[in-house]
């Protein structure tokens, strides 16, 4: 904080220079590369990698598209920490005057800051969390009323963005590789309590299956570190506890 | 690798081994009260089928407990998996109840040999 301070004065000039790292791949050639950009007081991360590909170097991938933080393409790896770079300034993250951007952790990478997020979408679908519906467009629409216990429920968990952020943080995917992780399970939730869906028995058997819920060692990197200030694992300890609750109603 | 069936198991283990680590402790309290010997444990566990049950069904707990969360760790941390994970679990499984039903044995119906 103390360093970020220091650098936020250092740049009332415009012509301040700052130098950030940023990791280049291709294939199977991986390093860090520095580059000197204009440390402007007021610029975010991903104004930074734009300002690299625009000016220095054309040839970096990086992916983004609202930069507004609504579409959850810019997520990265910002000095070892998952961040959605466009929202993500500078002054706040850089430490001892250094800037260093990654590829987000636990996805492979295809080149430079582009993650494959392929198995980060198929887990989605692994964990159901997906819409079963129940009713064509000729029945009435579900009457649920804003202090419905489940719509609350629900509520707090949607609003992701899917930008990977929380996928990026946990330990568990790090360390086991068949984990759906936050995201999806939080989605799995979300849709458990929508009384609209047809599915909640292949939901309940998928998020109690071997890359389920179960993993879950409630370290909460995902809580700390998701960008909409979501909470993954209250879901995911939601669908711990509706897990074990059908487990007892199948054996009655 | 943590299934609900596991997870179960691993749950209700810890809810069996928590009253009986707490009647453990409480009967040690009691116990030292009037000196703590080999001769007094004996005499209180020795032929009880009550204690058989009691350290019995702890072993079992602990067995089966301690080898689901070993096998998480194994997995999780060395990277064990499959058949060799399998057998890893068994064994920790076989190990701590091996030894500790040849403790409660001992304490319970192996006469004399103090």
């Amino acid at each position: 904080m103390v360093s970020g301070l220091k650098w936020s004065n250092q740049v009332a000039n415009e012509t301040q220079i700052m130098t950030v790292s940023i990791w280049r791949e291709s294939g199977d050639d991986g390093r860090f590369e520095e580059y000197e950009v204009p440390a402007r007081e007021n610029q975010t991360v991903l104004d930074v990698v734009a300002y690299v590909q625009q000016h220095i170097d054309p040839t970096l991938s990086y992916r983004f598209a609202c930069r507004v933080g609504m579409c959850g393409s810019c997520a990265m790896m910002v000095n070892g920490s998952p961040r959605w770079t466009c929202r993500t300034h500078v002054s706040k993250v850089v430490a001892d005057d250094q800037l260093e951007v990654a590829p987000l952790r636990n996805l492979p990478v295809i080149k430079d800051l582009a993650t494959d997020m392929d198995p980060f979408f198929e887990k989605w679908v692994a964990a159901e969390a997906v819409f079963h519906p129940s009713k064509t467009r000729h029945d009435p629409m579900a009457a649920i009323t804003p202090d419905d216990p489940m719509r609350i429920a629900a509520s707090e968990a949607i609003e992701c963005i899917n930008c990977a952020v929380c996928y990026a943080a946990c330990d568990v995917v790090e360390s086991n590789p068949d984990y759906f992780g936050p995201a999806a399970l939080n989605r799995s939730w979300s849709l458990l309590n929508d009384i609209r869906d047809a599915g909640q028995d292949v939901r309940l058997a998928a998020v109690g299956s071997n890359g389920g819920c179960h993993n879950c060692h409630s370290q909460q990197g995902c809580v700390q570190y998701c960008p909409n200030e979501l909470n993954p694992t209250l879901s995911i300890a939601g669908l711990k506890r509706e897990t074990t609750k059908a487990l007892f109603r199948r054996s009655r | 690798m943590l299934d609900l069936r596991l997870y179960m198991l691993q749950r209700l283990t810890a809810l069996i081994m928590a009253p009986l680590v707490i009647g453990h402790i409480a009967v040690m309290i009691y116990a030292v009260q009037d000196g703590l010997t080999v001769g007094e444990i004996l005499a209180r566990t020795q032929g009880s089928v009550a204690w058989f049950l009691f350290y019995g069904s702890f072993v079992v707990a602990v067995s089966v407990h301690g080898a689901i969360g070993l096998r998480v760790i194994s997995f999780e941390w060395f990277g064990l998996k499959g058949r060799a994970l399998q057998l890893f679990s068994w064994a920790i499984f076989a190990l701590l109840f091996g030894l500790g039903a040849k403790a409660v044995y001992a304490v319970t119906f192996a006469g004399g040999g103090l």
